[in-house]
């Protein structure tokens, strides 16, 4: 993903690996033997096998058993597992919010963060002070820093029917029956959503102000003579310019709406009736609440498939982008 | 949180001298819009810091005057019970040692093994690198609930279940999972002229790691140092999982666990999580320039 595709000759994508092969055939006087470097990687890759590696695999053979857990018996039912989750209800369920999930922590806050970056940095930034929009843009992300579980306890106490601020504040104002925020169904979700796209706000909008500054001001100069509104400049310059960051931010913030947990924990539990689960949150349930640890790892099993296809989409949708972008040039 | 990165975090210019500040020019720069829009900014600003407000407001008041008055009044004396009774019901102090030795360890363990790893990959350029970060790659999408069953056993079997030290031991690694994977590529670009030298004067792979590799890469490292300790005080699955006694849990946790306790009023959750939110606070103000650099670094390829 070069940020500047114009440099490089189009057509010519062998050149840089001769370049190199070449520049590594002229230094061949090489001091450095390859081979015992290996030593410096031992205790990275010995605890990594340790920590990541072999746990990744017992959970998939684990998924392959029934087993409610600790000393008792592992009994061997294949994919079974895998085909109770096709008719498990509750299973989809986690996965539709899933969907949810990735609208308020990508799709809604990078809108919102490209428009307050813009704002920030055009106008703010510009006619004001510097230090306003740096003061604004750390309120904005605030919420980004803080302990995820300990801003949600803060959330869940703002929403709670009975003792809940909003509530009160209602009450306040003249509401007699104010919704329980998060003990309803139809409410719950939305609620919950609010709250996710609060903490991510912050984070498209710190990285959109740094894309933007990239960007040559000689190009807005340019298309300001030829009588281009703001809008026109910001279709035609800004958003190809700052496309390399707005994959980042998909990337990044979709992998982290599929493992979404904390937020989930600490506000609703999943609940009420399943209106809030996610994959993460069920397989929690399973693994420690139900004793069902087979189909605990089976439904994290799944959940790494599909993170990882997301993921691999999503950097296949970059290269092409950006490979178009090359021949463009 | 894997943001990926190719670039050297500490490049990136800041907000202020970036380029761009001469074109003040245009129409909006008189007139009432460019107020319209400030007004808007700070709106959405006040939005975004209104449950701290909130918080602040409860925190130090008591039951009686937050039924009578809500939790928009200023209270009316200056009620610390509420504090008081967090601070012991929690055994705070313990808390938040826990966090910060737990913290404190991974971020330097987690910086050490991404150096010494990366060195390998970027300077040493060992076969099949490409392979060995890739996996890293992986291993930093990985959701926590794969690996948590696992670890939990293991962590059982050699006696460390309910001991920050479980938390030391597998956050290291997955930090470093992410940091290998970023200082390898810091490190891919590393000018080789300077190795050259430094081997020409007879110093070996040890003494060029530490008096060479390690002084030019240190911003780097402190970049990741930061990002590591804040990442993991700020963790909550894995150590909701492991740490399952008082005396163990680390400050998120602490919370957590009061949670749908009936004899939990709103001033004590209130001071509750503003304490727990103070030290991630002061962290954040004190290193507010070093986090930006970093998360914008993170996404510029």
């Amino acid at each position: 993903m070069s940020s500047a595709p114009a440099t490089l000759p189009p057509q010519d994508s062998t050149a840089p690996t001769t370049a190199r092969r070449a520049a590594r055939r002229g230094s061949g006087r090489r001091r450095w033997v390859p081979s015992t470097y290996w030593l410096y990687l031992i205790p990275g890759l010995a605890a990594f096998v340790a920590i990541i590696g072999i746990p990744f695999v017992l959970n998939i053979w684990y998924s392959l058993h029934k087993w409610r857990g600790g000393i008792t018996k592992m009994t061997w039912v294949g994919l079974d597992n895998y085909a109770d989750l096709m008719h498990d209800d509750q299973f989809w369920q986690s996965f539709r919010n899933s969907v949810w999930m990735i609208i308020a922590m990508v799709i809604i806050p990078t809108l919102i963060g490209l428009l307050l970056a813009s704002l920030l940095f055009d106008y703010i930034g510009k006619h004001f002070s510097g230090r306003v929009a740096s003061f604004l843009r750390a309120t904005y992300y605030l919420p980004q820093i803080l302990p995820v579980a300990v801003a949600g306890i803060l959330w869940n106490w703002i929403l709670n029917a009975q003792t809940g601020a909003l509530n009160q504040i209602l009450k306040t104002l003249g509401m007699h029956n104010p919704p329980d925020w998060l003990g309803n169904p139809s409410t719950a979700l939305p609620s919950v959503m609010l709250v996710l796209i609060w903490i991510q706000i912050g984070y498209p909008t710190v990285i959109f102000m740094s894309a933007l500054q990239r960007v040559d001001p000689e190009l807005y100069e340019a298309a300001e003579l030829d009588g281009a509104n703001w809008w026109a400049r910001f279709r035609a310059i800004t958003m190809p310019q700052i496309k390399p960051e707005t994959f980042v931010i998909t990337l990044t913030c979709t992998i982290a709406a599929l493992k979404v947990f904390g937020p989930i924990y600490v506000l609703t539990r999943g609940g009420p009736e399943g209106s809030t689960l996610v994959p993460s949150y069920y397989s929690y349930l399973n693994f420690f609440d139900k004793s069902k640890v087979g189909y605990g790892a089976a439904v994290a099993t799944v959940l790494t498939v599909i993170i990882i296809v997301v993921a691999s989409v999503i950097q296949l949708l970059q290269n092409r982008s950006a490979r178009k972008e090359e021949r463009g040039a | 949180m894997a943001t990926a990165t190719e670039t050297l975090p500490g490049t990136t210019p800041t907000l202020t001298d970036g380029p761009g500040e001469r074109r003040g020019r245009d129409r909006f720069h008189r007139g009432p819009l460019r107020w319209v829009l400030l007004v808007v900014a700070v709106i959405v600003g006040l939005l975004m810091i209104s449950p701290f407000v909130i918080m602040l407001l409860n925190a130090f008041k008591s039951p009686d005057d937050y039924s009578a008055h809500g939790p928009l009044s200023w209270p009316t004396e200056f009620y610390t019970h509420g504090l008081k009774v967090f601070w012991d019901r929690v055994d705070f102090p313990v808390k938040l040692w826990n966090s910060i030795w737990t913290s404190g360890l991974v971020a330097i363990f987690g910086v050490a093994l991404s150096l010494l790893s990366a060195f390998a990959i970027g300077i040493g350029r060992v076969k099949g690198r490409l392979w060995i970060v890739g996996i890293f790659l992986l291993a930093n999408m990985l959701p926590q609930e794969v690996l948590v069953y696992p670890l939990f056993r293991m962590m059982q079997n050699i006696g460390l279940n309910n001991s920050g030290w479980s938390i030391v031991l597998i956050f290291t690694v997955i930090q470093a999972a992410f940091g290998t994977y970023l200082l390898s590529s810091v490190l891919g670009t590393f000018p080789r002229a300077l190795l050259e030298a430094a081997s020409l004067d007879g110093a070996n792979r040890w003494q060029i790691l530490w008096r060479v590799v390690f002084p030019v890469v240190r911003p780097t490292l402190s970049v990741l140092l930061i990002f590591f300790f804040i990442w993991t005080w700020n963790e909550f699955f894995i150590p909701l999982v492991m740490l399952t006694t008082n005396d163990t849990q680390t400050v998120p946790i602490a919370l957590a666990s009061l949670q749908g306790d009936r004899m939990l009023d709103v001033p004590t959750l209130n001071a509750g999580t503003l304490v727990s939110l103070i030290p991630t606070l002061l962290f954040f103000l004190f290193f507010q320039r070093t986090l930006t650099r970093g998360i914008t670094a993170g996404a510029v390829k």
